[in-house]
């Protein structure tokens, strides 16, 4: 409790503080956003829980990290990964997803849950346990007699976040496919009266959705470290944005997503780093009790 | 081409029915070991695995293990625990049961250590143990379980007393010493917590920031930047290879200066080779390193083991031998002595042996305690100078001198 108290104080004591804990936490944050995007467009498309959705991120890691040990430059990393991650969801739609996706709830569930593991078993096999990362060998800007650091490598990171995030909103707002997706996602039968293939707008989807995964993780194993193991702390921030945003809500799942760093950053410096998940965690419950009390105001039934 | 690989082919062959002629002339004694060969412990099962192999083959090139005038060699049963604790329990559990496995090897890890000891316990199956340094293993009056490795609240504890050191150099107090620690919540880095505090506390230091690491750590610059506003003279982290590798990075890029900064597992996480200069001056624990003058007559001294080891798998040529690849060849070098003086297959009579071993090996000396931990090995710190692991403490064993403060 002292501790506790001790580390408010500290925030009051150097007000920068804040802003660097807010900072660390929209670094943080856009990376999470961009996983809970990929999400989202699932979950609002196919209506496909997808558990391994961390996974697809690690595994985007691991193409990056392979790349640079194979001495090609790190930044080439993210749209490898993004490229390589694309074909991987492909495969694993046509596997596992497009058996699942007009079943129940569980069924797709447990699916994706089997993939989790598979998938971060097959990176332990591939890779072996040990944490890896990619260093850039770039500078890092010092503010404020050095309390604030930014590493440019981490700048870089959220910028390339930004730009992906941009692209697929100017995609799915003016491509064709964009559209076919959006008409999908809003009513797929009426999609598919319409002559839209719905068949290939899943395989789209689910292949967009791995890519920007995997594109996050390349960016994720030049600014932190990464683990065959670690895909679950990204699934279960990913699953707190978007139930905390809704779906087919981006600027939501963006602003979720930056919240969501800062707060946990904020946790993690008053509670302590070891409380740093439970604070997502707690979010989504708070999350949840919102929403329940906001729809208990105008209950429908479904017939 | 292909006549000469036909040959060599052919002269494997018959080498290897020579050489298994010549086998068929020793016994066989045999191990059973649960040990991570997948999940997150991978990495270190195998190094430890691969020091169990090591061993035994050493053993057999010298002769095999001598037991009332007749030759045995070892063997070891191996199954995959998937780093779960309760699948290690199962494992050793059917080891012992269904295999009729007399002695066991350590899996990797104190929790595993944990998970095992009970069933071994139950059974009364003596196990040497050289992965499991958690001080919980040996105040539950265990009788059958032995480790070879130094107990892990000695791990850091030593970096208390150099900081000590060091401020009564400066002409400063011990107590005047600020300390911060960040650890893992797991039984291991729990321990270093627990030996770093004792020491701290009986110096009268005062512990400025003493947090938790996450199991899935990726990020601690929220500890960093408290370390920034305290200031501490000594910061301690334990996290495994992910926490020496998230402690490396964001240190360097937040510019933390602390005098002195102390960690576990950096080999593990290769810190000077992913990091370079960033790792310069940091500290780091080790159960052995090669550099140390310990010997025996089977392996040699511990330069002549990493080399003799490196010669074996050539996969670690271009690393350093890491401590638990020595320690786990330390632990079947127990089972050989415990059995040749034992002069036995007697399960309580090598029991009893392993209990009175008093050796001295390439991994420094080995002798038990009541409670089944090594007494007669001191934990060594070596600093990062310039890319390289110099050992600096304890003074006795200390090639180099120590860099501080650091930057």
């Amino acid at each position: 409790m002292d501790q506790i108290l001790g580390n408010i104080g500290l925030l009051f004591e150097f007000p920068v503080v804040n802003l660097k804990i807010i900072l660390d936490g929209i670094m943080v944050g856009a990376l999470f956003a961009l996983a809970a995007y990929g999400l989202a467009l699932v979950w609002g498309v196919m209506n496909v829980k997808n558990l391994a959705q961390g996974d697809f991120v690690i595994a985007g890691g691991y193409v990056s990290w392979y790349l640079v040990q194979n001495g090609f430059p790190a930044l080439l990393g993210v749209p490898v990964a993004f490229v390589v991650m694309w074909g991987i969801g492909w495969v694993v739609y046509k596997l596992v997803i497009s058996r699942v996706i007009e079943r129940d709830l569980f069924t797709s569930l447990l699916a994706t849950f089997g993939l989790a593991i598979m998938m971060a078993q097959i990176l332990n096999l591939l890779f072996g346990s040990d944490t890896q990362s990619v260093d850039l060998d770039y500078d890092v800007l010092y503010f404020f007699d050095g309390f604030i650091d930014v590493p440019i490598a981490k700048l870089i990171g959220v910028l390339m976040a930004s730009a992906l995030a941009a692209g697929v909103i100017i995609f799915m707002k003016s491509s064709r496919m964009g559209q076919a997706i959006r008409a999908t996602a809003q009513d797929a039968r009426a999609a598919r009266v319409m002559g839209i293939d719905t068949e290939k707008v899943y395989a789209f989807t689910f292949s967009l959705n791995s890519a920007i995964c995997g594109a996050a993780g390349a960016i994720i194993v030049m600014v932190w470290v990464i683990q065959p193991f670690y895909g679950i702390a990204y699934s279960i921030r990913a699953f707190v944005i978007v139930t905390a945003a809704g779906l087919g809500n981006l600027p939501g799942v963006i602003a979720a997503g930056l919240g969501i760093g800062a707060l946990e950053q904020y946790g993690a410096h008053i509670f302590g780093i070891g409380y740093q998940q439970a604070i997502a965690v707690l979010l989504l419950l708070l999350v949840l009790l919102i929403r329940l009390i906001q729809q208990r105001r105008n209950r429908q039934v479904l017939k | 081409m292909k006549k000469l690989s036909m040959l060599s082919i052919l002269m494997a062959a018959f080498s290897l029915t020579f050489s298994q002629a010549s086998l068929a002339a020793c016994g066989e004694i045999v191990l059973g070991s649960a040990i991570s060969l997948t999940g997150k412990y991978a990495t270190n099962g195998i190094h430890a695995k691969n020091g169990y192999e090591y061993a035994i083959q050493k053993i057999k090139e010298n002769g095999g293990v001598k037991i009332d005038g007749k030759c045995y060699n070892f063997k070891v049963i191996y199954y995959d625990d998937e780093s779960k604790g309760d699948r290690g329990a199962t494992l050793a559990e059917r080891l012992i049961s269904q295999d009729k496995v007399q002695y066991m090897l350590g899996p990797y890890s104190s929790g595993m250590t944990k998970a095992i000891a009970p069933v071994t316990e139950k059974y009364k199956i003596p196990m040497v143990e050289a992965e499991g340094a958690s001080r919980s293993l040996f105040n539950k009056g265990y009788k059958y379980l032995f480790a070879v490795l130094s107990t892990s609240e000695q791990y850091l504890a030593s970096a208390v007393t150099l900081a000590a050191e060091m401020a009564e150099k400066q002409g400063k107090k011990p107590s005047s010493v600020k300390v911060a620690i960040a650890v893992e919540n797991d039984p291991f880095s729990l321990d270093i917590r627990a030996g770093v505090s004792e020491d701290a506390a009986k110096y009268g230091m005062n512990i400025v920031i003493d947090e938790k690491l996450p199991r899935d750590l990726s990020d601690m610059s929220a500890i960093l930047t408290k370390v920034k506003l305290l200031k501490p003279d000594l910061l301690i982290v334990s996290g495994h290879s992910k926490g020496a590798a998230t402690a490396v990075r964001q240190i360097e890029e937040q510019n933390i200066q602390v005098p002195m900064i102390a960690l576990t597992h950096c080999e593990a996480a290769d810190v000077t080779g992913k990091f370079g200069d960033a790792a310069n001056d940091i500290l780091c624990s080790t159960q052995w390193a090669e550099t140390l003058a310990y010997k025996d007559p089977l392996f040699g001294s511990a330069s002549e083991y990493e080399m003799g080891f490196k010669n074996a798998y050539p996969e670690y040529k271009d690393k350093k031998v890491p401590y638990q690849t020595a320690q786990a060849s330390a632990a079947v070098y127990v089972f050989k002595d415990a059995f040749e003086r034992a002069g036995s297959m007697d399960k309580e009579k090598v029991r009893a042996a392993i209990s009175a071993t008093d050796l001295m090996t390439f991994y420094g000396g080995i002798k038990f305690s009541d409670a089944g931990n090594n007494i007669a090995k001191p934990m060594v710190l070596r600093q990062i100078q310039n890319g390289e692991y110099n050992v600096v403490a304890p003074s006795a064993f200390a090639s180099h001198k120590l860099n501080w403060p650091r930057k």
